[in-house]
């Protein structure tokens, strides 16, 4: 992945297929370090497949038997001497509290570390491909804080959906501004 | 400073088009994003067909959704078109200028874009 908004795209889209209603994505930043952690109450995993995740053999998908996402992510973390945990609970076991949490932290000094790129574009893609989950969105910096969370767009919105290429360019517009403003 | 009462008239005017869109000839635009499309750029794609399909006027047909592993990670960014009464075209090695021409030949044209279909790749 050329950029870490892609890794922070790809593992949200976990929180999706596991049928969660709502996703928080939040990143961290302080001068040395930028924590992302996706948390989402999704149907969670079972202990032993927990296990296998960070193996590229281990995979939910149907069309073949190699699973990149989360092995792409333990690797750029790990790369810069940051760190990465999973945790969950499967719903079965857990009926009220279950969900997936991925954290990973990296050494922004380190060489290895590839930059954030187009976040404003990974959460539009997120919002647009799945509107009926509530994201909920918070990217803390240094120099200040851009936010989102989806239910407060809804309530202004009404019955007008979340796809809405209008709502999706001005979510984009609101997150651009929001950035240039933390500048 | 982007204000709230933008979004609400937003919902204003979309709320009057609703009715209009109804039993309009559908197209719909699916781009896959798993893993292998999303590390292989699929969604500068899927936002250049998002953004052009609303500058262009389209969006009272043309609905743009995105999908997991189509199976062909190889040819990845792919896209496929369906079109009520027609078959399905599948577009691989995406990129956004390739949308851009999909777009106005295939989506507005009514033409294939043979070069860029998974029957030339």
């Amino acid at each position: 992945m050329k950029e870490l908004s892609l890794n922070i795209l790809d593992i949200a889209m976990n929180s999706v297929k596991a049928k969660a209603d709502t996703v928080w994505v939040t990143l961290t930043e302080t001068a040395d370090t930028f924590t992302m952690k996706i948390a989402d109450n999704g149907c969670g995993m079972k202990e032993d497949f927990l296990k296998t995740v960070t193996d590229p053999f281990s995979t939910t998908r149907t069309t073949r038997k190699v699973g990149m996402g989360i092995p792409f992510l333990l690797l750029a973390a790990e790369q810069t001497g940051g760190s990465f945990e999973i945790t969950s609970k499967h719903e079965s076991e857990y009926p009220d509290s279950h969900g997936t949490v991925t954290t990973a932290v990296f050494n922004k000094n380190s060489i290895d570390f590839t930059p954030l790129g187009d976040i404003v574009s990974t959460v539009t893609t997120l919002i647009q491909g799945s509107p009926d989950i509530r994201w909920i969105f918070k990217h803390t910096m240094p120099k200040g804080e851009v936010s989102l969370d989806t239910n407060e767009l809804k309530e202004v919105l009404g019955g007008v959906p979340l796809d809405n290429t209008e709502v999706i360019l001005w979510i984009k517009g609101y997150l651009e501004e929001a950035y240039s403003e933390t500048e | 400073m982007k204000s709230l009462a933008e979004l609400a008239a937003i919902k204003e005017k979309m709320q009057n088009k609703v009715v209009m869109r109804e039993g309009s000839g559908d197209i719909r635009v699916v781009v896959g994003m798993a893993t292998c499309g999303i590390a292989a750029g699929a969604r500068p794609v899927l936002n250049t067909f998002v953004e052009e399909v609303n500058n262009q006027g389209l969006s009272g047909n043309v609905t743009v959704t995105q999908t997991g592993c189509i199976g062909i990670c190889q040819y990845e960014p792919v896209v496929e078109i369906f079109e009520a009464g027609k078959e399905k075209v599948t577009y691989v090695k995406m990129t956004s200028e390739k949308a851009k021409e999909v777009i106005e030949k295939h989506l507005k044209g009514g033409n294939v874009v043979e070069e860029y279909t998974m029957t030339n790749a």
